[in-house]
Formats: structure tokens, sequence, C-alpha cells
């Protein structure tokens, strides 16, 4: 498919703006654009063919089942797409006074109240941008706690588990901590002996997610609680997984001291093939004085932005956060109301559900009840049959499938994790077992129509390894490589021939 | 109301090939003292309809830009979105898809990436975009952090005329980064070059705002060319939809261009979701934070796209990441794209002209003395209104105009100023209203 | 492409995956077909300079696959005197021959009784195995 440069001709163009009457403004010469940047030249039946087109090739949750682990495709519901454009919050300049903003002001305090109430915890921000924004913050917190009580020198250290998202070391390096990690024992709890070895007054927090990320709950977390606890230390939850327990068991309750949430997982803001997201964080009230500003807080009847907080560790993005993305979640958590255990309990009945069905036909490393995700391995695929994890991925795609995670956790070898979600019905999950059992028999029959995979695709299987040796980000119109590169074609044709 | 799909049926057929009888059964693992026993206390469901109710009179408690006649920016501005924005950010398939991972399902949002980088190098004049990062805020974080690691430096230089938020957020990152933060202070509204080589001697980098916080424009050429002199990397913050009419930072010696990319496609949305951009040259893409879309083929030869160098991100190189950033604002970016193809080359231009035009009616028409008479300004300019701008604001919201931004709150000695945007939105009509409102209401 | 497994008699072995050949005052260096196995195909190098020094057990440039970044370790301390440009331009040569082609930098060894307490092939054989 030809990039949209590629459609450009010299004169076209989609768009048109008001003009006036009114004698140019000069730019100083040494200021003024020389040559005009190439945007495209386009009409707009040509653009909006081309965006058709770009869609046409791209699979989300409007089209089909999309079981990655840990992101929580749940179905984006259309009200919210309808609210969120409402002129009184679409065209609303942050900057507009506290009188003229009431509306968004409660909102925005309302989801916080919300929030606090499913984690169990007292004050939230609804700042970070994202969940690994969130995360950053939380650390940033913990590192202005204990330096509010003259303990930063001392407590140098946060610890994670060996099944972190990868968000979690890079969060804890960026806040400038060291980071240690902690072993998950064969029941896929955290090896308590390895943690009480390794926490101590060096210790500032841990930063667990549970369930992990193998999607089992840590039975022992309250021991863990005590132990951090009982040294000084805090607990940081990190809520990429909290589809499975809203409602359940809160992260304030298991002992958890800051929680950030993902709005684009459990609380339906749609991912937007990247973003936008929203990571609010959730504290306990010790907390409270260091959260970001500024602060929306109740009066009464009215609401305000407060400023006035000197312990606040500042801001990490501008203004409140993503507004758009809290009407859209506050939207989602107004449909269920307390019924917001339902949607937990239905995201982890599907999982158990494809758990039981497909545990016959893949490794399955911890043999436990699941929460709203479970991980398999291929590890016998690739052993019997020379097929991985990656192979088993590209094959789904021809069943009309996005595959789950995989690689993911670490410690699991040719990991598969899978999350189906509470909105999915079961006859998608029915199909899904019957493809994920047909492709572990074609390992043993025609493993190389799973090597090849995808076969029906707008592409076919891309080569990674090319990418990041050329490393071509951009369009480079008169400059760009061809493609094929001279000889290729021939050197393909010639290899498939073989 | 709920979006599940499973009946009691369902449920029940499930359960039973799950081995269990209950739906609480599922959760035996979870101990019983962590279990919050109880309802969760929140208000009852909302049907559709009653949701849609509650939402619009939440809504209609704000005064929007559709609603009062608005000459409000200070770094989020009121532009002209175009339908075809809507219309494309409304497919499901972009809005519903996950990061794309997994490029063979994805083609669609990877292309266009490859095309957003592509359009904001050429608007900056440099060699490599990442995919976006969260505002135009933390792009600043996330250039000082690359610039920390570029030069082994850690001090690093903000001016004054950069958007006080942007600042602040620098300041709360930079702690966690082991950076130190040395201000310039603004002369006559622009920066001096002389301080700022000064302050830049031993710096990673510093950052300019262009056009800066009080619309005008800073002698861009001479700023960068202190900054590389000193020894340090010339990072600036620039208007996307100023790059028709000014130059590309990659034409006058800097090293990064970063921004908010809202004016670009997105509505102002009380501050958010919008989209943070940042480009570098070619010798900095290994530090560059966030995703980028690499050009590729596949196992037939066709030309394909996927993420690349993601070693460099959280998800593989874990602690020695160049940014924990995941989740960025793809959608919002675009947005951008979308707009940007809308304008072409001859529209963005055009966009830029009539800001400034319209900018020089206003002054005219207003009347009132310029902060900073000497300067040339893009599409906001700031003036002295006589007494408390503040003041000023809530009198003239009275008679229907919101005339601007205060700036008495974030500089001393200019409560009695007010930043006046105009962008094309603003007719010469509208701008002779916002006269005749200020006429009354100034001092 | 990539070479057969082998861990070279006359070479000694760090065991963060790095291999060293002493010649005299000089050593040349590089990483084991351990490293480049687990790396998969390498896609970047990014060398010292020369002139610069590298010390032993710290890391003194990285190596770049798809699946990973690494960071490469000096087995011995002194003084680059050449870097390996046909690896900059060709970092596959790693993988295709990890102790010949796909050497990474020629030093000036600073103190050659290091040497000593570095793992000859069986002992390196065995860590590996256990990895």
């Amino acid at each position: 498919m030809k990039l949209i440069f590629e459609k450009s001709k010299p004169g076209r163009r989609a768009g048109s703006l008001p003009r006036y009457d009114l004698p140019k403004a000069e730019v100083p010469d040494e200021l003024a654009r020389r040559t005009a940047p190439r945007l495209p030249e386009i009409s707009e039946p040509e653009l909006v063919r081309h965006f058709t087109a770009l869609a046409d090739r791209n699979f989300g949750v409007d089209t089909g089942f999309y079981p990655l682990g840990s992101c929580t495709m749940k179905h984006n519901p259309r009200v919210n797409e309808r609210v969120v454009n409402l002129p009184g919050f679409r065209d609303l300049h942050p900057y507009q006074e506290e009188e003229a903003t009431q509306g968004a002001l409660e909102l925005m305090w309302r989801l916080q109240e919300i929030l606090a109430e499913v984690c169990g915890l007292e004050a939230v921000s609804l700042q970070p941008a994202a969940g690994s924004q969130g995360e950053l913050t939380g650390l940033m917190l913990m590192r202005a706690y204990f330096a509010d009580r003259g303990e930063a020198e001392q407590r140098r250290v946060v610890i994670t588990a060996d099944t972190a998202h990868g968000t979690n070391p890079a969060s804890v390096a960026m806040a400038g901590y060291e980071l240690q990690k902690v072993d998950t024992d064969a029941r896929g709890n955290l090896d308590l002996d390895d943690l009480r070895a390794k926490v101590d007054e060096r210790t500032a927090g841990l930063m667990l997610t549970n369930p992990s990320t193998l999607g089992l709950f840590d039975e022992h977390i309250e021991e863990v609680a005590a132990i951090f606890h009982d040294a000084g230390a805090l607990l940081y939850y990190d809520g990429a997984n909290l589809n499975a327990v809203c409602g359940i068991s809160r992260p304030g309750d298991m002992g958890f001291d800051i929680v950030h949430i993902n709005l684009h997982k459990t609380f339906s803001q749609p991912h937007g093939g990247g973003g936008p997201g929203g990571g609010p964080i959730a504290v306990r009230d010790l907390l409270e004085p260091f959260l970001p500003v500024p602060a929306v807080v109740r009066d009464g009847e009215t609401f305000a932005l407060d400023y006035d907080r000197p312990k606040t560790i500042g801001k990490v993005r501008g203004f409140c956060g993503p507004f758009g993305v809290f009407v859209r979640s506050y939207a989602f958590i107004r449909s269920y109301g307390p019924a917001l255990r339902e949607m937990s309990e239905a995201a982890v009945l599907n999982a158990n559900y494809l758990l039981a069905r497909l545990r016959d036909v893949y490794d399955l490393p911890f043999d436990r009840l699941c929460m709203h995700e479970f991980v398999l391995s291929a590890r016998s695929l690739k052993r019997d049959h020379g097929v991985t994890a990656l192979d088993v991925a590209k094959r789904l795609m021809d069943h009309g499938f996005h595959p789950p995670t995989i690689y993911f956790p670490l410690v699991v070898p040719e990991a598969l994790m899978i999350e189906p979600t509470e909105t999915e019905a079961k006859e998608t999950l029915d199909e899904f077992v019957e493809a994920m059992r047909a492709i572990a028999a074609e390992a043993g029959t025609d493993p190389q129509a799973l090597k090849d995979a995808p076969h029906r695709r707008p592409v076919s299987r891309l080569d990674e390894v090319k990418a990041a040796k050329r490393a071509i980000v951009k369009y480079g119109f008169d400059e760009h490589p061809p493609t094929p590169v001279a000889g290729e074609r021939e050197t393909l044709e010639a290899q498939k021939g073989s | 109301m709920s979006f599940l799909s499973l009946t009691e049926a369902d449920r029940e057929a499930m359960l039973a090939a799950v081995g269990l009888s209950s739906v609480d059964e599922l959760f035996r693992d979870i101990p019983a003292g962590v279990r919050l026993g109880r309802a969760l206390d929140l208000e009852p469901a909302l049907s559709e309809p009653e949701l849609v109710a509650h939402l619009t009179e939440l809504a209609e408690r704000n005064m929007d830009t559709g609603t009062e006649l608005s000459f409000l920016g200070a770094g989020i501005y009121n532009h002209y979105v175009p339908a075809v924005v809507d219309a494309v950010l409304s497919r499901g398939e972009f809005l519903t898809a996950y990061t794309p991972y997994q490029p063979e399902m994805s083609q669609g949002i990877l292309q266009a990436i490859f095309e957003y980088q592509t359009v904001i190098c050429e608007l900056t004049g440099l060699d490599v975009s990442n995919a976006s990062g969260y505002d135009g805020t933390t792009v600043a974080a996330d250039a000082c952090f690359v610039a920390k690691h570029a030069t082994g430096r850690d001090k690093v230089v903000l001016c004054e005329t950069l958007n006080p938020q942007v600042r602040q957020v620098v300041k709360t990152y930079a702690p966690g980064f082991g950076l130190e933060v040395v201000e310039v202070g603004h002369n006559g509204g622009v920066t001096d070059a002389d301080e700022l080589r000064e302050a830049a001697s031993d710096a990673a980098c510093a950052i300019f705002q262009q056009p800066n916080f009080f619309g005008c424009l800073e002698r861009a050429r001479d700023l960068a060319a202190v900054v590389n002199d000193a020894g340090a990397l010339a990072v600036v913050h620039v208007d996307p939809v100023s790059l028709g009419v000014l130059e590309a930072p990659g034409s006058y010696g800097a090293a990064l261009a970063i921004g908010e990319g809202q004016s670009a496609g997105n509505y102002q949305s009380y501050g958010g979701p919008h989209y943070g951009f940042i480009a570098a040259r070619s010798n900095l893409i290994r530090r560059m934070p966030g995703r980028i879309v690499g050009e590729t083929t596949d196992l037939d030869g066709e030309r394909g796209y996927v993420l690349t160098l993601q070693t460099r991100e959280q998800h593989i190189r874990r602690e020695k990441a160049t940014s924990n950033i995941t989740t960025n604002q793809t959608l919002l970016a675009l947005a951008g794209l979308v707009h940007l193809s809308w304008l072409g080359p001859q529209g963005l231009r055009e966009l830029g002209e009539t800001c400034m035009s319209l900018g020089e009616y206003a002054k005219a028409r207003l009347g009132f003395p310029l902060v900073f008479p000497e300067q040339t300004t893009f599409k906001e300019f700031a003036v002295r209104v006589g007494r408390s701008a503040k003041d000023v604001i809530r009198e003239a919201r009275a008679k229907g105009v919101h005339p601007g931004y205060a700036l008495g709150r974030d500089y001393p000695g200019l409560d009695d100023a007010l930043l006046v945007a105009v962008t094309e939105k603003r007719s010469p009509a509208d701008i002779d209203r916002l006269a005749e409102v200020l006429g009354d209401v100034a001092g | 492409m990539a070479a057969d497994e082998s861990y070279p008699d006359d070479l000694r072995y760090h065991p963060e995956h790095d291999w060293v050949r002493v010649e005299g005052d000089t050593a040349t260096l590089g990483i084991t077909w351990y490293a480049q196995d687990a790396l998969g195909e390498i896609v970047h190098y990014e060398p010292p300079e020369a002139g610069s020094s590298v010390a032993k057990d710290e890391s003194y440039g990285e190596v770049e696959s798809v699946k990973a970044v690494s960071e490469v370790v000096a087995p011995l301390s002194g003084e680059v005197v050449e870097v390996n440009a046909k690896v900059v331009e060709e970092p596959e040569t790693i993988n295709d021959d990890p102790y010949g082609e796909g050497w990474l930098i020629r030093i000036r060894l600073s103190d050659p009784t290091e040497v000593d307490s570095l793992l000859d092939p069986d002992a390196y054989r065995k860590l590996t195995a256990e990895q």
C-alpha cells in the first residue's frame, strides 16, 4: 500500500480556511521558513480513502477477539464516545474560570471518590497520563514521603517481582532508586524466604501487581504487606490486573499504600492503537500531602482546584490530566454501579473456562485456578516439533484472532499470556479454543504452515531484524530506498521454490 | 447496564467445564482477610439514556469556547479541527486497537505512525521522531533525559519564557534523573543570548520556546548557536502550526525539537488527552524515548512496518531503558497527521499567516499598550489593561467574552497583563467585539 | 549463517560471556558463541573510541539484537588501540565468526597478571551449562 506522500500531487489540497483582507504580518528574515515542509498534497476524497484503507489493514477489539494478557482488551462502549464529544467537555479550555468549569470539576471529583472506594484508599490524583507515568508518580511520592521523614538517604531500594511488567524496573530507575528482584515460588506466589532476606532498613518499598502477570492471586499477600510495613517500607500496587478483583478484594485492604489504575485497561478507555491512556493514583492518607498539584477539591456544592500544597512533588503532566479519558471511564463506571463486581466475576470465569479447555493441549506452568488471565507454555511444541510461541501467535491470525501476549512473563519459556476479558461471548471463547487446539495438532502434522504464518493478513511475516538494521524511520521522498532492495525479490523467489 | 455477553446458561456450562458449582469458588485463593465482603459503595447503575442525561447536565455547567467568544490560549488553543479528523478517529479499527506489537495485525496503525513520524521530521527539519509522548510538558523531561545521557552532564537550562507548566514538570522529574535545573530570566519578553550562553556552559541541554509563552519570537538562531558553542544540546519547544511560516529548528542548530501537538488536530478537551512530539538529529536515534516505527519487508518482499529499536524500551531493557513510556498518545497523533494532511504545505502556511495578520489587527484595534512592543508575535500577544487582569477577565466574561490569560499568575510584575490569543477561528468582527468589551472594562 | 558452538583453547573467558586472546602486551576482545546465540542476530555495535581506557569487569560498549541490548564487558584492563570497523558496518559478523572476524576491540594491556583470574575453556563451558 502506498504511503500518503506517494499519493501527493502538487497543487492538490483538502482543507479550506477563512481568508481576511488584512495586511500580511512579516516574519523577520532570519526566523522565516525557507523550505516548505513536504506535507501531503491531497484532496479530501483521497484522504478519506487513504485512512479507510489503513483502517481496513488494522484489527481492533471491534474487529474480533483480542486476548492480550495484562492489556484488558474489553469492549469500548459507544455511549462513551457520544458523551466525550459533548461541547461542554470537548470545547472546554483548561484555563477557563473555575466557576465556569463546575461540571468538569465535579466529574473529576466524583471519579476520584469512585476510585478511592474501588481501591480501598483515601486520596486520589487523576493527573498521570498512563500506567507507567502513574508508577513513576507513585515512586516520586515514596521518595517525597521518606525525605519528609529524614529517611531519603537510608531507603534507596525498591523491590519488584521477577514476573513484573517491564515498566516497573524502568520506572524504578527513572525515579532514582536501585532495583532488587524477588523470586516467584512454584505455586506462583512471592517467595517469602527470599523476600525476608531482602527486605531491610534500606528498602523503600515493593512494586507488585496482584494478581500477578501469571494471573495468580498471591495467597500470602497479608504476610507480604506485614514484612514491608514492619521494615518501615511502603507497598505500591501496579493496577494493570485490577480487572480481576473489582468489588472482590481491594488493594488498600491487601495492604498496599499507593495504587495506580489503568483507565485504558480496567475502565474501558479505548486503546487507540497505543494511547491515550490514563494512570490515576490512589494513596493512603499519609501520602496525600505529596500528591501532584492541582488537587480537585469540594467545598459544599462548589468544586475547585487547590494549588496550595506545600509538600507536593509538583506536576507530572499538564493541567489536571487527560480529561477526555476521565469522561469515558466515569461513564463506564456509572453504567455498572456496584455491579462492577460482576464485571470482574465474568472476567475471571471467562479466563478459567479457557484454561480448563486448553490445559490438556499446552503446558501449564502453574496448576491453580487463575484470575482474569493465565499463562500457557508452548515449550512441548518447541521440543517436539520446533514450533514456538511466536509461530502459534502468527497462525492464530489466520483463524481471525489477535494473538495473546507472547514471551511474557519472562519466567515462563515460550509463554502465551491469555486474557479474554469479561465482554466476550462463550461462543467466541469456544471458537478460540478450537483454533488453539487445531494449531497444536497442526504443529505435529504441518509445522511449516505455522512457521510461514500468517498467510491471510495484508502482509506475511515481517522481518524485524532488517527493520532494526536499516532503521528507516521516516519517508525519504526522492531518497527513499526502493522496495524490495535490488536483487531481493529474485532471491526470495528462489528461496520459496526450494 | 452492563457490557457482558454471558447468559445464565453460559455461566452454568462454563462453571461445569471448570469443575466448580458457583462463581464465588473462582476466588477461593483470595484470603478471607482481604475480601471486601460487602457491595462497593457506589451509586446505582444508570441506563444509557440516564447516563447521557447525567453527563449532559454536567457538561452544560461548563462554559465552552463554542458558547463564549474566547481569546484564551497560553499553551492550549482553539483551532479548527476539520471533520475528517473526527471521521478517521471514529473508525473502530484505530480506536479500539492496542499498541501494534503484532505487526501483521496492525499495518494500518503502524503505517499511520510512520507517516506521522515523517510529518514531524518535515515540520522540525530533524531526522527521527518517536510515535508520540504524553503531552508538551513531559516531552521536555524526556529531552532532558536524552541530553543527560548524550552529554554526560547533569545540569539543564530552562528559559523563563518557556511555558510555566513545562518548567514545572521538568523540575518534578529532575531529582529522579539526577539533574540540576537552572532558569534564565526573560529580557523584554525574550531570552538574551549572552545570558543563555553563560548558563549553558556546563549544561546537558538548554530549552527555549518558539514562539515563546508570551507569543513572542525568540532570536532562535542566535540562541541555538550559543547553546551549541557551550557544548550543550539546543532543545526547541515549538508550536506545530507555526512551522509553515517559522524556520524549522533542525535548520538552525537544534539537536531536539519538542512540543505540544494539540494545535494540530485535537480539541481542547479541558487539557487532555493530547500528544507531545519529540524529534532529534540522527545521531540520537538510539537514545530516543518511546515507540518508533520502522520500514521493513515481509517474506514475500512486500513493504511493511514494525515497531523497531524496541530494545531501547521498557519491555526489553527494563531498568536500563531510555524511558518507561508504554501507552503513549497514538490516536491523538493520528489526529495530528490527518489535520496536517488536510492542510497541506499551502494550508499550513496560510494558517500561520492568518494567525499573524489577525494578531496585528487585534493589537491595533485593542489599542492597549503592548507589554513587549519590540517583539514580533505569532498568534498571541500581551497587553496591559490598566488594572488587575483577573478582574478584567471576570467583568469581560459577564459580557460574554473571555479576553485571555492573566500573566500575573506566573510572572511577577505582570498582574495587569493579559495574554490574548487569536487563531483562524477568530474573525475581525470577533476582534472588534473584544475591543468593545475591553474598552468598557479595562482601567 | 551463525557459527557452530565452540570455545577455542587459546582464549580465556569472562563469566559475562566475553573472551580475550592475549598476544604479548596486547589483547583482542570479543563476545562468546553463547552470548551471540542468546542475543540472536546482532543488528548494531556501539564501540568505544580508540585511545579510551577499558577496565576489567566493566562495560566498554554495547551490542544490540532485536531481542535485547547487551553490554560487552572487558575481561582485562588496557587502552583501546583498534576498533573493528567491519563489525560496526556488518554487526552480524559477530554471529558468523565470534572469535575471528567478529572481534570487537584490541587493547594494550595495563596489567597482564589480570589474566590469571579468567576462566579456561572447560571452566567457561561448565558455567554456560549451568545457566
